[in-house]
């Protein structure tokens, strides 16, 4: 540069600096604490998904009873244990008759012996087997099964024994439902001891109604006239009934009123006891301080299901009470000193900050230190607690109502009907599956949900993915 | 190490007391009474069973006489079940219980290894996204959904099968076993796997791994010696809360498929209200809970010795 002669330099080679006053200035707005929170939890798919699904579940059961409006206790005895693809069809047919009145088709007298045969077509009213007589038999026993007799299934259920009348003949009105039976008959020889039974007969058993029903149930519109074969609908039941024919949608509903209302309630209160007793603990330091965590420890050292359990039996449920009120208190009684020891730390870590000290050097007093540094600090940890402290506490509840300790019946809860459909589990598994799911998803929302908010609320809980 | 175990020892006891007069405290406040359940006693009966059971005496001796036997080992008598001691019912069946729970907890432990190193070291590509789910499903599936979905899948098995491969309930051959202690082990290892995963993700990049790499160790001793060792300590920390999540699984889980443990005996006396049983069974599983905390703990100090145990 000093190779250039000053003197040959235009005038204008030379402008003058003016200040840059845009270097102050941010590239993007500045954001605060919980929008920044907000920003990232959206951008996470799995938290936001799961936020979706706990809104659609709230929705299901606060406004769901409003749109669905089954009881969730009436029976519905046309449809016991319906499976929810089942067929929901049934037959007008005329009152039921006894037998006696009814034409009984003879047996071909080639047949073999101890041959089963149906009388009459197989209907939920009755179902109506003929055999051919067993020479030396002095009676016999009928037995039905839902499964194929053979050497792994016995015959099933004992229907009926005749001895000594040489009937050949039995009908059974034993709770029928519309599905595929087995019926065996084994003949007894003179001294009473079993023979070998005769061949299983299998049966497929229609549903039917009578007319009269059809419109006391209010199937059909009143004054409609049915014929014999006419075919009726039966009430819709989307997600099908128990095995006492109540409406399992009504009942997931209500259920979820229990189940979510535990889930929610009791880890907000034993949340809100943990902040005041952790924050307590923290504040006033020292002794008071190892005390009030001495006794914390011990309490968290108590085994929490044996615990939950015990504190159960001893508030007791009064009849006709529903047992929600004792499950929530020995949950808030047994679960706040988690939330108290966290907190505690907080508070303790917090206030050696040097924001806390810049803070009481420009004059802050003890008030606004709390008001507005400590809570806004610990906030975003005492919800991520939160959200986990759900599916803890729904699994708490469902693990008691599954062993019968929770929610007394008939109030529903998701554990309860699980307890309730693991009876049927063999023959009608989704009076296990729809609770089960209901239950799982739930659990895995709020999971997936306290993961999220984690990560968005809390830089040093991070998960590193 | 000898002051630290004395020490956790002593705070051991004291929490045991704790619980034992935490469950005398809740069953002398369970309203209702013992003694007639369903029964008419006459005033004469009513005072010999009093005597029987020492309910006759004040609520303060109470305490003392059951913190006493208590001190003996001897939990009393079964209100429900006939001339049966609570020692009795737990001598024969927490062995059972103990090994439902001892092979549920080897399955998790060993699962959750080996599934959350290998997550590791595929993080991000299909083995981990499938596990992962399915790590996030075990989390949320309730314990007594596992044990009915798996009897349901044994059942639908051995009617494939055409016989009976494993049997469906109960209790007493190996091959009763497999099921239910995997059933019960399933929400563990899925809590195990994650945990694994992250602690193993961490020491991948770890300077000494990044060192035994720069010397040219083979890729399995890095593995084994450096990553999988290191990765394993926090999982360690946490088998103590794992055991008590098995042993309160395992009342669902023996209910479920009947099997004579004492959970389930635990359960059916809270259902019966039989009160010498559920304080004695509590009182023992929380004694137990509490000791295995502390090994879990003192283990741990000889398996990492950057602990110091103080």
């Amino acid at each position: 540069m000093s190779a250039l002669p000053a003197g040959n330099l235009p005038d204008n080679a030379f402008e003058p600096v003016t200040a840059e006053r845009r270097v102050q200035q941010l590239t993007r707005p500045s954001l605060s604490y919980w929008q920044d929170a907000w920003l990232r939890l959206k951008r996470n798919g799995r938290a936001l998904m799961s936020l979706y699904i706990i809104v659609a579940l709230l929705v299901f059961t606060l406004i769901g009873p409003l749109v669905w409006r089954v009881d969730p206790a009436s029976q519905d005895v046309d449809q016991v244990s319906q499976a929810p693809w089942a067929d929901r069809t049934a037959v007008v047919v005329p009152p039921y008759r006894s037998w006696d009145s009814a034409p009984t088709a003879e047996l071909q007298a080639d047949s073999k012996p101890l041959t089963l045969q149906l009388a009459e077509p197989a209907t939920t009213q009755a179902v109506r087997v003929t055999w051919t007589a067993e020479p030396q038999a002095s009676g016999y026993l009928i037995y039905r099964n839902i499964m194929l007799p053979g050497p792994e299934h016995d015959l099933g259920l004992p229907l009926g024994e005749l001895i000594g009348s040489g009937q050949t003949r039995f009908e059974d009105r034993l709770d029928l439902d519309p599905m595929r039976y087995y019926y065996s008959v084994v003949p007894l020889d003179a001294n009473g001891a079993e023979m070998a039974p005769g061949p299983p007969l299998q049966v497929d058993v229609t549903r039917v109604i009578t007319e009269e029903l059809a419109i006391t149930r209010g199937l059909v519109h009143e004054g409609t006239k049915l014929a014999d074969g006419d075919v009726v609908r039966l009430a819709l039941h989307p997600f099908g009934t128990d095995y006492l024919g109540r409406d399992l949608l009504a009942r997931l509903m209500y259920g979820a009123r229990v189940s979510l209302f535990i889930g929610i309630v009791a880890p907000f209160f034993f949340v809100i006891l943990g902040i005041l007793y952790g924050s307590t603990a923290g504040f006033l330091g020292g002794a008071v301080d190892s005390l009030l965590m001495r006794f914390a420890d011990f309490v968290i050292a108590l085994p929490f299901l044996l615990f939950m359990i015990l504190f159960k039996i001893a508030f007791g449920i009064g009849p006709g009470e529903s047992g929600i009120m004792p499950l929530l208190v020995a949950l808030v009684v047994l679960s706040w000193p988690g939330t108290a020891r966290l907190v505690r730390g907080q508070i303790l870590q917090i206030r050696e900050e040097a924001y806390i000290a810049a803070s009481r050097l420009l004059g802050a007093k003890t008030q606004y230190l709390i008001l507005r540094h400590m809570i806004p600090n610990t906030l975003g940890v005492i919800l991520v607690t939160l959200t986990f402290a759900v599916p803890s506490a729904i699994f708490t509840e469902a693990f008691l109502s599954f062993i019968g300790m929770g929610v007394a019946p008939p109030t529903p809860s998701w554990g309860s009907m699980c307890n309730d459909g693991l009876k049927t589990m063999l023959t009608h598994p989704h009076e296990l599956i729809f609770p089960a799911l209901f239950i799982s998803i739930t659990v895995l929302a709020f999971n997936l949900l306290g993961d999220g908010l984690r990560d968005a609320l809390d830089a040093r809980m991070r998960s590193r993915e | 190490m000898f002051r630290y175990t004395v020490r956790r020892l002593l705070q051991g006891i004291i929490t045991v007391w704790f619980i034992a007069t935490a469950t005398f405290v809740a069953m002398h406040s369970v309203p209702g009474d013992p003694l007639i359940q369903n029964k008419a006693v006459t005033a004469q009966i009513r005072k010999n069973l009093e005597i029987k059971y020492g309910l006759d005496k004040p609520i303060t001796q109470q305490y003392l006489i059951y913190m006493g036997n208590m001190l003996k080992g001897d939990f009393g008598i079964s209100f429900t079940q006939q001339n049966r001691s609570v020692n009795d019912i737990i001598v024969k069946h927490f062995p059972v219980s103990a090994t439902l729970g001892i092979l549920a907890i080897a399955f998790a432990a060993i699962g959750g290894i080996l599934w959350g190193a290998l997550t590791a070291l595929y993080r991000n590509r299909l083995p981990d996204i499938v596990i992962m789910f399915l790590v996030i499903l075990g989390i949320s599936v309730p314990s007594f959904v596992f044990a009915a979905l798996g009897q349901l899948a044994l059942v639908h098995l051995n009617a494939l099968a055409g016989h009976t491969l494993l049997p469906v309930a109960g209790w007493g051959t190996v091959s009763h076993m497999f099921v239910p202690s995997i059933v019960l082990g399933l929400g563990t290892m899925a809590f195990l796997t994650r945990l694994m995963r992250s602690s193993m993700l961490e020491i991948v990049n770890a300077d000494y791994v990044r060192t035994a790499k720069a010397k040219g160790l083979p890729i399995t001793r890095i593995f084994l010696k450096h990553e999988l060792r290191n990765a394993v300590l926090p999982v360690i920390t946490v088998l103590g809360p794992a055991i008590a999540a098995i042993t309160t699984g395992g009342f669902v889980v023996e209910l479920v498929f009947a099997i004579p443990g004492l959970g389930r005996y635990f359960v059916q006396a809270v259902q019966q209200l039989d009160y010498t049983v559920i304080m004695g069974t509590t009182v023992f599983y929380g004694a137990f809970l509490v000791l295995m905390v502390i090994i879990v703990d003192l283990v741990y100090g000889l398996v990492d010795p950057r602990v110091r145990l103080e």
